[in-house]
């Protein structure tokens, strides 16, 4: 039973290298048969639907859905009745597809697209209590007496929402402020989750106009404090100039209902502080 | 010794002398991975002396028939054995208890790495019976796998009842979840330490 029929000292060289890979060769094809038979006995049936979804699904496993990641998805999608329309950085063309396998009506899916809502936190706009030394992060900058950046609302610049994002769709420009890419954001929400001061909400990608401050300090503390010089005061003009009556100030700091605002800018152009940005259109 | 003596050194050192867990600290990662409920902690355990019962006996027979001039083959050929088997122990539990299944999670094919089961491969091919001369013949081989499951399974539930009930204790919030289980861990290693020395 013994195949090694000489010891290493006599054998050629052939049969040293030879023999070793022989066996470990064998040993690999056996089991290899033996599982592929195990596979066929022990099969488990799962719904080809759940596959089907999932090879549709963009792959990128950023839990927009709820789901941990798009398998997971797909799964709820299937056995669990999620809704099919969930999926953000997919968008209209993956959900008409999961609605052709599920065989239910797509329904219309509103766009998505995450916008910070704060205009400091660059190299040149941000007004520092101290210089911050440790990890390049917001989450371990914002524990250390409470973030290196005068204002406690405002961005810190450590760009965990770009690292944050899967889709490429955060750039930091030459002074240090983040860009949104329309076209490449998906509405994921990775970004939003990853902010520790919550600055970056997410949006219908047709509304325009918004309040880019989130401070929520007196007007003279707020604009002390921002390096931007586009606090919002919260002196209410805006509110008062909006045909629509779509802005509300509560704690210092203006708020746009999405559902009302048309988009004029008339709000935009009211502001003392500059604060209110109409996309398209930057200051 | 009668081989009734010789099975109940074996299983003693196994399960507590030479506690794969908490005296030759291998395969840590369930330990504290699948020890906070009790029933996943069990079915891991199962599965556990299932793959080591298996694959000492296989690697038993590799080890003497093929692998006698080839040693330093052992690592590899051990390494393939487990891995067949833990990808055949997998399937049998996705088909036969899939809720097992999910409960364990990613630390089913982990078991192909947990140097636990390894380390019962190789350490069964030095190991020699208590008159210090005889080698462990294939029965004694796939005994002490077993046991060696055995033990592992014995400190995995331990863990796990101590785990389940440290839920209930209002601790420290710097304390809770993986620091306490590491001290828990360290102070039952501590216990177990008082093992060593026994002569049997």
């Amino acid at each position: 039973m013994n195949i090694a029929l000489y010891t290493l000292a006599e054998a050629s060289l052939a049969a040293q290298i030879g023999i070793p890979t022989f066996i470990i060769g064998i040993l690999g094809l056996v089991f290899g048969v033996l599982l592929a038979i195990a596979s066929k006995v022990f099969a488990v049936e799962t719904d080809p639907r759940v596959d089907e979804i999932n090879e549709i699904l963009p792959g990128a496993n950023c839990g927009g859905c709820g789901n941990p990641g798009c398998a997971g998805y797909a799964d709820a999608i299937v056995n669990k009745g999620e809704a099919i329309n969930k999926c953000a950085p997919g968008g209209a063309a993956v959900v008409a597809e999961i609605a052709k396998i599920m065989g239910q009506e797509a329904s219309e899916v509103q766009p998505m697209v995450a916008h910070i809502h704060c205009s400091s936190g660059g190299h040149k706009n941000t007004n520092w209590r101290y210089q911050y030394q440790g990890v390049f992060s917001c989450k371990s900058a914002v524990n250390l007496a409470g973030g290196p950046n005068a204002c406690e609302w405002g961005c810190l610049g450590f760009n965990d929402c770009q690292r944050a994002c899967l889709f490429d769709a955060i750039q930091v420009d030459a002074d240090g402020m983040r860009q949104i890419d329309m076209e490449k954001c998906t509405g994921c929400g990775a970004c939003a989750a990853a902010c520790p001061r919550n600055l970056i909400s997410i949006h219908p990608i047709d509304q325009k106009v918004f309040i880019n401050c989130s401070s929520k300090a007196k007007g003279p503390e707020a604009r002390a404090a921002c390096g931007s010089e586009h606090a919002c005061i919260g002196c209410g003009l805006c509110a008062k100039k909006c045909p629509e009556g779509a802005i509300t100030v509560t704690d210092n700091l203006a708020h746009i209902d999405a559902e009302k605002c048309t988009g004029c800018g008339v709000c935009a152009e009211a502001c003392p502080t500059k604060a209110i940005v109409v996309l398209g259109s930057r200051f | 010794m009668t081989y009734i003596g010789e099975i109940f050194v074996m299983a003693m050192s196994a399960i507590f002398i030479q506690n794969f867990l908490l005296s030759r600290f291998l395969g840590l990662c369930p330990f504290l991975g699948v020890s906070t409920r009790i029933d996943s902690a069990f079915g891991m355990g199962m599965a556990v002396i299932f793959v080591m019962t298996l694959t000492s006996s296989i690697t038993y027979l590799i080890n003497v028939y093929l692998l006698a001039a080839y040693p330093y083959l052992q690592t590899i050929a051990f390494i393939l054995t487990i891995a067949a088997l833990v990808q055949f122990v997998e399937m049998v539990i996705q088909k036969n208890a899939p809720a097992l299944y999910k409960s364990l999670g990613v630390y089913l094919p982990l078991i192909t790495t947990n140097c636990a089961v390894l380390g019962v491969a190789l350490l069964n091919t030095t190991a020699v019976r208590s008159d210090g001369v005889t080698p462990y013949n294939f029965l004694d081989s796939t005994l002490n796998g077993f046991f060696s499951g055995v033990g592992f399974t014995t400190v995995l539930l331990a863990m796990a009842g101590i785990r389940q009930r440290l839920g209930l204790v209002k601790l420290p919030k710097y304390m809770r979840g993986m620091p306490i289980a590491l001290i828990l861990a360290g102070t039952m290693a501590l216990a177990f330490y008082g093992f060593m020395g026994f002569k049997l």
